[in-house]
This record gives C-alpha cells, sequence and structure tokens, in this order.
C-alpha cells in the first residue's frame, strides 16, 4: 500500500484515480467496447473518498449504480472494475454485472443495485450481522437524494435508530434524479432536520470542505464502533455529467451552465491538488496513469465468458 | 419417500415451530423476525415459545416496514447470518417484491457467485372465515417465474417440519408457503432433526386410472376427492409435487405416461399459473407417448369474496375435484357424489405415512 506524506496527499490519490477512471472510460465509451451503461460521478468524488478513508478492510461500503467511486475507495480492484464494465470473464463478476452492479465481497464492497434505494436496506442488514456477530466493524451506506423519496429509505432509518446499529447513511444530494430537480420532488428541503427526529446525529454539508467531511465522519465512526448507533450526514454536491452517458449535458436546457460553473470552480480534485507538494503530486499523477492504463489493457486482453456459462450460478 | 420411525402425531404449526427450533439450535447463525412472531399468540402457534428460549436478540418483531425489513434479512443473510423472515399473511408479500425479485433471487448470479443469500421467507395462506381479498392468495407462481428463488409448500405436518429444516441449511432464497387451515392437521413427526429433499414429488396415493396433482391444501383436497372416486372403482394417483421450484417434473410424467390423464388442482388461480406450467411441459415432453387428457382447476378467475356463499364457488372441494375427475377418467358425466358423502370425506384427516 502506498505511503502518503499526508491525509490531503491519500485523500487527493484517492479521488484522482476516480476522476481519471471515469475520464478514461469516457473517452472508450464511444467505441462500444464498453459494454454496459455508464453513471459517472465526476465532481462528487471527494465525498465517498471522505468517508471510505476511515473504514478498514472488514467494514463495508454500499454504493449505488453510480458507485465506480464506492467500489474504488473501499479497495475494489481496478483491474476486474474495467473488465467487468468491458464484459470480462475478468470481472469483478464475471460479467454478470457491468457497471450498475460492482461487488468485491472480500473488500467489504456490497453488491451496487440499478434500482434506487434497494441497496440502503441491504446495507442495514450487513450491520444487523454486525452486531449479531458481536464486531466492532461498521457499515457505510451511500445514496442520491432521489433513494430518499422510497419508502425503504425511512424504514430502513427507522430500524437501524430502533437497533442502534453501526451504519452510517450518507446522502449525495447533487439536487438530481436524473433530469429532475429537487423541487419537483420534495415538499421541503429539510431532509437532515427529518432524519434528526429518528434521534440519530444528522449533520449537512451545503459545501464540498472534504476536510471537514473527512473530520466529521472520522468522530461519527469511532463513536459507531463503541455502539453509538447510526449516523447519518447529506453532502451538497454536484454531477457533471448527464444522469447516464459518458457526456456532459448543460446544453439539454433541465439545468443552468451558470449552477454548474460554481461547482466547477469548487472542484476538490483541482483545488485538494494545488494544496500538494507539486512533486508527491507529479508522482500520485504518474501512478494513477499507469494503473488505468495497465486496466485498460487487462480489460481489453481478456476473455469474454464462453457461452456455456449462462448457467453458472443461477443458485448457490 | 421416507417412513418416520416415530408414532408422534403432530400438528403443522407444532411441525414449524420444532422445525425453527432444531434450526436454531443447531446453528447460532440463524434467527428469525417478523411482525408479530414474539407476541401471546405466535403466529398462531407456529413460532410461540422462540423468543423465550433464544431471546430477543435472535427472536423479535419488526416495524411495519415489509420492503426494508426484507432488504434487512437479505443483508444480513449476505454477511453470515441465517434469517427466517415470517409473514402472517402471503399478501404482504407484495410489499417485499422488489427486495426478493430485484435482489434476493439475483445477487447470486448478478454478483458473479461472490455472493449468497441464505434466506428463508414463510408466509402463510389463509381461507374461509372471511378472509377475502387480501388474505387468502396463492401467489407461489410469481415468485417461482424467477431464477434464483425456491418455493416450497408443505401439505402436511412431516413436509412443515423437514422443509423448514432444508430452507435455513439451503443457500438461496427460500419461500415457504403454508396454508392456515392446514395448520391443525396432524402427521406423524420424527422428534429428532431431519430434512425433506427439495426437488422430490411425492405419489400420496396409487392408482392407474387419471393423475391428480394438486398444490397445499388442495393436496388434502384431491385426497378427500380420491376416497369419493374409489368407491366409483376410479383409482385417482394422487402426487403432492412438495417444492413448486425446483419441480420434480419426472415424477409427474412417469405417472401421466401410466394414467394418461392429469387433472392440476392448484391452490391459486390458473391464469400463466403453476397449474399452466405442469401441463405445458406434460405438452413438451418427449416421454409421454400419448397425448393426455388434461383438466385444470384452481380459484375462479375473480377476487376471493368474504361471504360463504360466493367463496363456497370461489374455491375447489372435494365434490368439484372429484366430479371433474370422474368426467376425466370415465368420459361420462353420470355420477356426482352425494353430498352426505363429501362431508363425511371432508373430515378425512390424512395423517400419512409418507
Amino acid at each position: 500500500m502506498t505511503e502518503y506524506s499526508s491525509l490531503e496527499a491519500r485523500l487527493y490519490a484517492s479521488i484522482a484515480l476516480v476522476r481519471r477512471a471515469e475520464e478514461v472510460i469516457s473517452e472508450i465509451y464511444p467505441s462500444d467496447k464498453i459494454k454496459s451503461p455508464v453513471h459517472l460521478a465526476i465532481g462528487q468524488e471527494y465525498i465517498a473518498a471522505a468517508v471510505i478513508d476511515h473504514l478498514r478492510e472488514t467494514d463495508y461500503a454500499a454504493g449505488t449504480y453510480r458507485g465506480h467511486g464506492v467500489y474504488l475507495a473501499k479497495g475494489g480492484d481496478l483491474n476486474s472494475m474495467m473488465a467487468e464494465l468491458y464484459g470480462k470473464k475478468t470481472g469483478c463478476a464475471q460479467g454478470r454485472a457491468g457497471s450498475m452492479h460492482l461487488v468485491e465481497a472480500s473488500k467489504g464492497v456490497i453488491g451496487m443495485s440499478a434500482v434506487v434505494g434497494t441497496g440502503i436496506p441491504v446495507a442495514v442488514g450487513h450491520a444487523l450481522a454486525i452486531k449479531q456477530q458481536r464486531r466492532n466493524d461498521v457499515v457505510v451506506a451511500f445514496m442520491g437524494d432521489g433513494s430518499t423519496e422510497e419508502g425503504c429509505f425511512s424504514e430502513s432509518i427507522n430500524f437501524a435508530a430502533l437497533h442502534k446499529l453501526p451504519i452510517l447513511f450518507v446522502v449525495e444530494n447533487n439536487r438530481l434524479a436524473i433530469h429532475e430537480p429537487l423541487h419537483k420532488r420534495w415538499a421541503a428541503d429539510t431532509l437532515t432536520e427529518r432524519i434528526a427526529t429518528y434521534g440519530i446525529p444528522a449533520r449537512r454539508f451545503l459545501e464540498p470542505d472534504i476536510l471537514a467531511i473527512h473530520e466529521h465522519v472520522g468522530k461519527v465512526i469511532d463513536d459507531m464502533r463503541t455502539e453509538a448507533g447510526p449516523a447519518f450526514i447529506e453532502c451538497h454536491t454536484h454531477r457533471w455529467y448527464e444522469h447516464v452517458g459518458p457526456c456532459e449535458d448543460y446544453d439539454q436546457g433541465y439545468r443552468s451552465l451558470e449552477e454548474g460553473e460554481q461547482w466547477r470552480a469548487k472542484d476538490v480534485y483541482v483545488t485538494l491538488g494545488q494544496s500538494l507538494d507539486e512533486k508527491e503530486k507529479a508522482q500520485i499523477d504518474q501512478d494513477i496513469e499507469a494503473s488505468i492504463q495497465a486496466a485498460v489493457e487487462f480489460a481489453e486482453q481478456s476473455p469474454f465468458p464462453a457461452a456455456e456459462e449462462l448457467y453458472n450460478y443461477v443458485y448457490a | 419417500m421416507s417412513t418416520p420411525n416415530t408414532s408422534r402425531l403432530l400438528k403443522y404449526f407444532d411441525a414449524l415451530r420444532e422445525g425453527a427450533e432444531q434450526a436454531m439450535d443447531a446453528d447460532s447463525s440463524v434467527f428469525m423476525m417478523g411482525l408479530d412472531i414474539d407476541d401471546h399468540k405466535g403466529i398462531q402457534g407456529s413460532t410461540k415459545g422462540l423468543v423465550e428460549k433464544f431471546g430477543p436478540e435472535r427472536v423479535f418483531t419488526t416495524p411495519l416496514s415489509e420492503d426494508a425489513m426484507t432488504g434487512v434479512a437479505i443483508g444480513a443473510a449476505m454477511a453470515g447470518q441465517r434469517p427466517i423472515h415470517v409473514h402472517i399473511r402471503m399478501d404482504f408479500l407484495m410489499l417485499c417484491m422488489n427486495q426478493l425479485v430485484n435482489i434476493a433471487a439475483k445477487s447470486h448470479y448478478m454478483y458473479g457467485g461472490t455472493v449468497q443469500v441464505p434466506l428463508v421467507i414463510r408466509t402463510m395462506i389463509g381461507k374461509s372465515w372471511g378472509q377475502g381479498a387480501q388474505h387468502s392468495q396463492g401467489l407461489h407462481s410469481m415468485f417461482a417465474h424467477v431464477p434464483g428463488m425456491k418455493v416450497v409448500a408443505p401439505s402436511n405436518a412431516y413436509d412443515a417440519k423437514g422443509l423448514t429444516m432444508q430452507a435455513v441449511r439451503d443457500n438461496n432464497p427460500v419461500l415457504i408457503m403454508e396454508h392456515r387451515l392446514l395448520y391443525a392437521t396432524e402427521a406423524y413427526v420424527p422428534e429428532e432433526p431431519y430434512t425433506v429433499e427439495f426437488g422430490k414429488a411425492r405419489v400420496l396415493r396409487e392408482g392407474n386410472d387419471l393423475t391428480i396433482v394438486g398444490v397445499s391444501n388442495m393436496v388434502m383436497e384431491a385426497m378427500r376427492a380420491a376416497e369419493l372416486l374409489a368407491e366409483q372403482g376410479i383409482e385417482a394417483e394422487v402426487i403432492d409435487p412438495v417444492t413448486i421450484s425446483p419441480l420434480d417434473f419426472d415424477t409427474i410424467e412417469a405417472s401421466v405416461n401410466k394414467t394418461g390423464k392429469l387433472l392440476v388442482v392448484d391452490n391459486a388461480w390458473l391464469n400463466c399459473g403453476f397449474s399452466a406450467e405442469i401441463v405445458a411441459r406434460v405438452a413438451e415432453s418427449e416421454n409421454i407417448s400419448l397425448k393426455p387428457a388434461v383438466k385444470r382447476m384452481g380459484f375462479a378467475p375473480t377476487t376471493c369474496p368474504t361471504t360463504p356463499s360466493l367463496e363456497d364457488a370461489f374455491y375447489p372441494n372435494p365434490k368439484t375435484i372429484a366430479i371433474t375427475a370422474y368426467q376425466l377418467a370415465s368420459g361420462k358425466q353420470d355420477w356426482v357424489p352425494a353430498d352426505d358423502q363429501c362431508q363425511l370425506a371432508y373430515q378425512t384427516q390424512f395423517k400419512g405415512p409418507f
């Protein structure tokens, strides 16, 4: 494992890997070599990086179909991810998952779901198992603002609070559900206040302040390991790219470029990078480029699964 | 088919409880959750005493959050536990459909074999006493439709225990479809732990004149009908598939090849259902030499009503099954069992052995 000179450097490396991997995915995508819809999280990577920095290998993280960042930050293998996107046998699910259902059970990456919200109770179930097994591990469940409209979101938080389960709920509030803005979906923009009424710590971050998020989550997770029960954070953020696909889509008229530019000026990938020692940053960048190139080559050279493998894994 | 070495008669609900209790004794990762499983009634006795024995960490009620609670059970199963999630009526599984179909059934496959979901769903079908539209549905076909799910339907106390114990050991999501009217029925049930194999049908009664396949409570109704038919010299072969998915089609196929006539009596509607599946497989079979005569019975194609005068017409019963079977077997329409005979047949409690 690479040693970094500072927390900032470590977080930057985590963000940069996801940013560059997704940019490369976006470049490859028009070639049709990637056999799966891709939901890119470019601009939002700092949240998973800040939170997952506190997790151990035996902890769990649950992402969504926009989950490349959660998968990589929690220790999922880049080669396996790229091969999975290519539909190859060497992929993390042997070509059965694509981009939307990334999984790496051995690293605590809970399998991701393409049905919004469904991963939330599954993550709570992992926290229940931790409690029953008397471990001091924790779970982090990442979700978008759209998933908080699903019934299972409220049901899950109630149950986790009732049983004091070790789980942190992280809402990445990019204020869009596909193309629908928040004001067309929420009666009141007071999600964090509402969650606090379950009697659990709930905090909102309006700015992409990665160090503030990192510090807060560190305390919350420490408490959780000593049976403090669940917690909640809401991070306002911005999705740079289209809902699904390899492009930006500010020209489509459903959201304004001005709002986007405000967020892009505060891009954590850039600001955190600028705060690093130039030499260290260059080394990190160079290592990342090499690993991404290696992953693309690995994916391109790997075989597709044979047709007779269709029936593998229907039943355990 | 095994014959239990026991003289102990046990009721269906006690057998369900004993199966779970012995599974929990054997494996500390097994736990049970579900609305009302720890109250004074204990799901009509089928969970009674478990919270006292195993404590509230392993036996607990849930909020009325079927969707999330199903996901919680799935997540716990993925993380190494073996949950038994109990629902007092099958109709409530509609609230669990997303998690069961989109996550439980698919995870092992979708995640490339790296994840298992050893989850048991216990669920009960209601009937009579005005159970009506939303307490009476047999929805096994919906679940059996989906690859990755297993669906079993114990028709007697012996299977209730053995299937429960096998379901807990299975590494896949297994739905146990129980029937309220079977809860009080008795069978010979061994005291020691045992399992009933999935994918193995039971021939409950041998005969050469026609094959009757029953499901859940309709197995018992078919057995009663077979008594009535026997008095007319017609010997029905009654088959209980025991497990809906996986299905032991070989046993059905062999019987139909012998009798040339098949009546499927499902505890459900016919349209796009399990009865249609059996008949389709018979039609496709290359091992059945002559085209068999086929008939299906099940719920009337209506919503289940509450009033007895309508509800009686909604379900097949020993009389209507016997009439249909007689016509299928003999080609004649010259017999209807007398009502007092049907009444008598209805009281026949089938006790095995199996």
